[in-house]
């Protein structure tokens, strides 16, 4: 029997068997096909704004993407890179090949097992899920259970009048399990979205476009060092026009999004090409990104024109576009229908809160994104191995990472649309910054086993060097020493005046841990008054609404915050202020009929 | 939880003896322990007579109009029932000693019908502090300053400058987040749209506070000894509450009187005579006396102009002046014997502290809002001296907590505790 079951082998699937496989839990993942592990299902990138943060979170807690996405680099861009080091996103190309196989690797080297077959039902004993039951009749039995479905729940693909049952382009749909979630009440929303055509590289005009070559210094997604770095390789932008328009306003009725065949919300900040064209008609023209998909593949993915036009609207329409007039597309772009489930019947591991072992992660849960599905997958994959070998669980805080924004934020606010991770969402974003995620994450990740041993020697050497260049930094230095004026005070304090990093920077030890213990410095004073506004709100985190408090008893609340604080249900009165659309006298309300229960 | 719940009471009115007193419960209870005493309950909101019984011994103790107002409308969300009895000590003793004697009735703790109007969601908490006030208010300006707040138009009026907050946020973050997109700027009117928002908050934190208006804004009287300070003080509210002798430094504490003059709440601080003094008692009166001239709403100044302390809101007088002419233009006139100057003394107050009484519809704040609103002035001059979008939308952002702090969407265990540090009982 099986300690921990995962069904689904993608971003999210693969961190939850690693990390419960590091934590000694016995692991295999169920997937369609064993091949497919790893997948890139759009866009061939890894990071970003927000994103990136999560990637170096899930690298700080032992995780598989970061190490996969550096050995498969072939661009590599700093976003934000002037824009203060707490908003900077790593993002980098990576070959598609090359990722997958380094996944692969990572998912043997691990220990987790593969299994090849349709999950067709969950096998449900006494409200408490003990394992699955595949397509073929066998059973697969599992102390606790990991849905990381991804789209493949029900999925259905559109392009123009097209319509075929799928999950991603030449896969399945598991549409049995999809039938009994929805039965059970657990899956019932849909989502949407979509992905652009993929061009052949050979047919474009490179000379008509705008390189964007890769940032000249090297740097890593993951903590531990690139040992065989890949050629690196430039992106180019292309821009639609006037003409690339008016083809596809010309083509909107034949849209599955605006004929009204598909009902799903897409997501707004990366909206289909169409939906640019109708929302924002004013604009003369979108840029397009080309990223290619390998060092020795001649794909390239046009980022910026995802669409699910018939095939004959998107081969017109890069045919106005200057560059790509004679480009070929090895395959056309579609939208992507499916069932994910509403999140805010999580509890923060993640594991269901009517079915116990049984835990959701990734895109079912309303999110988009490879980076959030793996580091919800991590979470849940952490805490699914907890719960079978009664563990301490992996518990994260949105005052602390990334990744406890991201949960935080599902299974209190729900989704309306798929959730992309965005900076703005965390408000203690000057301390949650890329290159501190190990001094974030390291005592959580040290003590609960999520680190082999390779990453454990890493992190502590890591944080010793962090120790050392914070010792430097307290030292006092007197102005001549930094070509300044004042008196003496700490290297700390000097870096707080203006244009004194570089002076400062050449006082310290040079190894990688300075530029981190310099940006603390920088931040400090923004991060003390967080912190203060942490401590003002410790009383709210330490009220606690007992589990299953029935919100409809509590005197003076109405209905619809009734319902707003019943479907998330918080466990502190922080989390209820935290609810959508919660007032001010609701809170207060809540507050009474908690301090009535203790005094009256 | 509501059905746990025990049932309230007070005296909701002033302490007797008075010609009528009003007792209120609260609760499930209510009504029973209301009938068990008066019998069948008149219709809701209407008055009806009755004879208040005691169900022990059958004993009528008063009689009295007795009016009820049925949950979830009435203004704690629970049953009320009001009994309006003659006002006499041991009636009104009599009368609660027969509603305690049922199980699950108590005396109100303070604040505590407030308390049950906010947990029962009928009111929020810039209305419940306006509500406070509004009952404690004993004069006109304090009714009209807590009206403004118990109809919940600083809670409007905040609402409004969050949403303008989100959207200069949102023209920030943009900027972070979408670091591909063309439209990757700063939004040039970010620094006056700051500006117009930093204009609006200025203007309410110059707005009154709360405070002084409940206590009484401080009118303190300072000089060098036996100026008669003390005298003029006894002249103004004419009572003798000072004691008054020729020999110099007999007051060596600060003495205050309250007294409403047109409606304003003021509080004469009599001080002790400001000099060089050896005796150790007279010294502790003296260095309160300087503490009072800080603290002081108005510095009434009775020594010579020259050696009057800097006071943003001063008077400087002539006092005496049935004995002579003052000396300085700038002095005023007064005697405490003939009553000359009185009058103008007075209208001079008035003047003063005319930036400290809300005008008709002005809000007013607490110290604790202002605090708040201050931080939220602060954080929108840091947003405009800024370039960084990052850190422009980080003071956005701590400007939307403080706006949050004040309505109790953040924080809101801290924010209760400091409201229910002043409300008393029965209110």
């Amino acid at each position: 029997m099986l300690d921990v079951l995962v069904i689904g082998g993608g971003h999210s699937g693969v961190e939850a068997a690693c990390a419960a496989a590091r934590r000694g839990a016995r692991v295999a993942i169920l997937t369609f096909t064993a091949a497919d592990i790893g997948q890139m299902s759009c866009n061939p990138s890894v990071g970003g704004v927000g994103k990136g943060h999560l990637v170096r979170e899930v690298d700080a807690l032992g995780g598989v993407m970061a190490r996969a996405a550096d050995r498969a680099a072939i661009h590599r861009r700093m976003l934000n890179a002037s824009k203060g080091a707490a908003v900077r996103g790593p993002r980098v190309q990576a070959d598609r090949r090359r990722f997958a196989k380094a996944v692969r690797e990572a998912v043997f080297a691990a220990g987790v097992n593969t299994i090849e077959g349709e999950a067709a039902a969950l096998h449900l004993h006494n409200g408490r899920v003990s394992g699955v039951i595949l397509a073929d009749g066998a059973a697969v039995r599992a102390g606790a259970v990991v849905l990381a479905t991804g789209t493949f729940l029900g999925a259905t693909l559109y392009r123009g009048e097209e319509r075929w049952s799928g999950g991603r382009e030449g896969a399945s749909s598991a549409s049995c399990l999809a039938h009994q979630l929805r039965e059970a009440g657990l899956a019932n929303g849909t989502l949407k979205t979509g992905t652009p055509p993929r061009l052949d590289g050979r047919t474009i005009d490179w000379s008509r476009l705008t390189p964007q070559p890769s940032d000249a210094q090297p740097w890593t997604l993951a903590l531990a060092a690139n040992p065989a770095p890949l050629p690196q390789l430039a992106c180019a932008i292309a821009r639609t026009t006037a003409a690339t328009h008016d083809v596809i306003r010309a083509g909107l009725s034949r849209s599955p999004l605006f004929a009204g065949d598909i009902s799903g919300r897409g997501p707004r900040y990366c909206p289909s090409i169409e939906d640019k064209v109708v929302r924002f008609g004013d604009r003369d023209g979108h840029q397009i990104f080309l990223e290619p998909e390998g060092l020795d593949d001649p794909i390239v993915y046009p980022n910026g024109i995802s669409t699910s036009l018939p095939v004959d609207v998107q081969e017109a329409m890069l045919g106005t576009i200057a560059g790509l007039e004679r480009a070929r597309f090895t395959r056309p772009g579609y939208a992507v229908e499916y069932a994910y489930a509403d999140p805010r019947r999580l509890r923060s591991s993640l594991e269901h809160r009517d079915i116990a072992g049984l835990f959701l992660a990734g895109q079912i849960n309303g999110t988009t994104g490879y980076e959030e599905a793996a580091a919800q997958g991590l979470l849940a994959g952490a805490n699914a191995a907890a719960l079978v070998l009664d563990f301490e669980p992996l518990e994260v805080d949105r005052a602390t990472s990334y990744l406890g924004v991201l949960i935080d934020d599902l299974t209190l606010q729900g989704v309306s649309e798929p959730y992309r991770m965005l900076t703005a969402r965390a408000e203690h974003r000057l301390h949650l910054r890329s290159d501190n995620a190990v001094a974030r994450l390291a005592p959580d990740a040290i003590r609960l086993g999520l680190l082999d041993q390779d990453q454990k020697a890493r992190t502590l050497s890591h944080l010793d060097a962090l120790g050392r260049a914070g010792d430097a930094l307290a030292q006092v230095a007197d102005a001549a020493t930094l070509g300044a004026a004042g008196a003496s005070r700490p290297l700390s304090k000097w870096l707080l005046q203006p244009g004194l990093v570089e002076a400062v920077r050449s006082q310290l030890p040079s190894d990688g841990a300075t530029g981190e213990a310099i940006e603390n410095s920088q931040y400090a004073p923004y991060v003390a008054r967080q912190q203060a506004e942490i401590g003002r709100r410790a009383k709210d985190r330490r009220l606690r609404l007992p589990a299953n408090t029935d919100f409809s008893v509590v005197p003076g609340l109405s209905h619809e915050m009734i319902e707003r604080l019943s479907a998330s249900a918080p466990e502190t009165l922080d989390q209820a202020s935290r609810v959508p659309g919660v007032t001010p006298a609701a809170l207060a309300a809540l507050h009474f009929s908690i301090a009535c229960r203790v005094t009256n | 939880m509501a059905a746990e719940r025990s049932t309230i009471v007070a005296l909701s009115s002033g302490r007797p003896p008075a010609a009528i007193a009003i007792i209120r419960l609260s609760g499930p209870d209510a009504c029973a322990a209301a009938t068990a005493l008066a019998g069948p309950l008149p219709t809701p909101r209407h008055a009806g007579l009755r004879s208040i019984v005691d169900p022990a011994t059958g004993g009528i103790l008063d009689s009295a109009l007795v009016l009820h107002f049925p949950a979830p409308a009435s203004v704690t969300g629970e049953e009320i029932v009001e009994l309006h009895c003659h006002g006499g000590r041991a009636v009104v003793e009599a009368v609660l000693r027969a509603l305690f004697a049922r199980p699950g009735v108590r005396l109100a703790e303070p604040g505590e019908f407030t308390r049950r109007a906010l947990a029962s969601g009928r009111i929020d908490l810039t209305e419940a502090e306006g509500l406070a006030d509004l009952l404690a208010a004993e004069t006109e300006i304090q009714r009209r300053a807590a009206q403004s707040r118990a109809g919940g138009q600083l809670r409007d009026l905040l609402a409004g400058w969050r949403t303008r907050l989100l959207d200069l946020s949102a023209a920030a973050e943009v900027v972070i987040d979408y670091p591909d997109e063309e439209d990757g700027i700063v939004a040039p009117s970010l620094a006056a749209d700051l500006d117009s928002l930093a204009g609006d908050v200025r203007a309410l934190l110059a707005s009154p506070r709360v405070e002084p208006l409940r206590d009484g804004l401080r009118i303190v009287f300072a000089g060098p000894p036996n100026v008669g300070k003390s005298s003029l003080v006894n002249v103004l509210c004419k009572s003798e509450r000072a004691i008054v002798t020729p020999i110099a430094g007999t007051t060596r504490d600060s003495i205050e009187v309250p007294l409403a003059i047109d409606g304003l709440p003021l509080l004469l601080v009599d001080t002790a005579g400001l000099r060089e003094s050896s005796d150790s008692v007279e010294r502790l009166g003296i260095a309160r006396a300087e503490q009072e001239v800080d603290r002081a709403d108005v510095l009434v100044w009775l020594g010579a102009p020259d050696e009057a302390p800097s006071h943003p809101r001063r008077i400087l007088l002539h006092p005496k002046a049935d004995l002579g002419p003052p000396s300085n233009a700038s002095q005023l006139a007064v005697s405490a014997i003939s009553g000359e100057g009185l009058a103008e003394l007075l209208g001079a107050i008035a003047e003063a502290t005319a930036g400290l009484i809300p005008s008709p519809r002005q809000l007013t704040l607490t110290e604790r809002e202002a605090g708040h609103v201050s931080d939220l002035l602060g954080a929108l001059e840091a947003a405009k001296a800024q370039s960084l979008a990052l850190l422009i939308a980080e003071e956005l952002r701590y400007g939307r907590e403080a706006i949050d702090r004040i309505t109790g969407l953040s924080s809101i265990d801290a924010v209760l505790d400091a409201l229910f540090a002043r409300f008393c009982l029965g209110k």
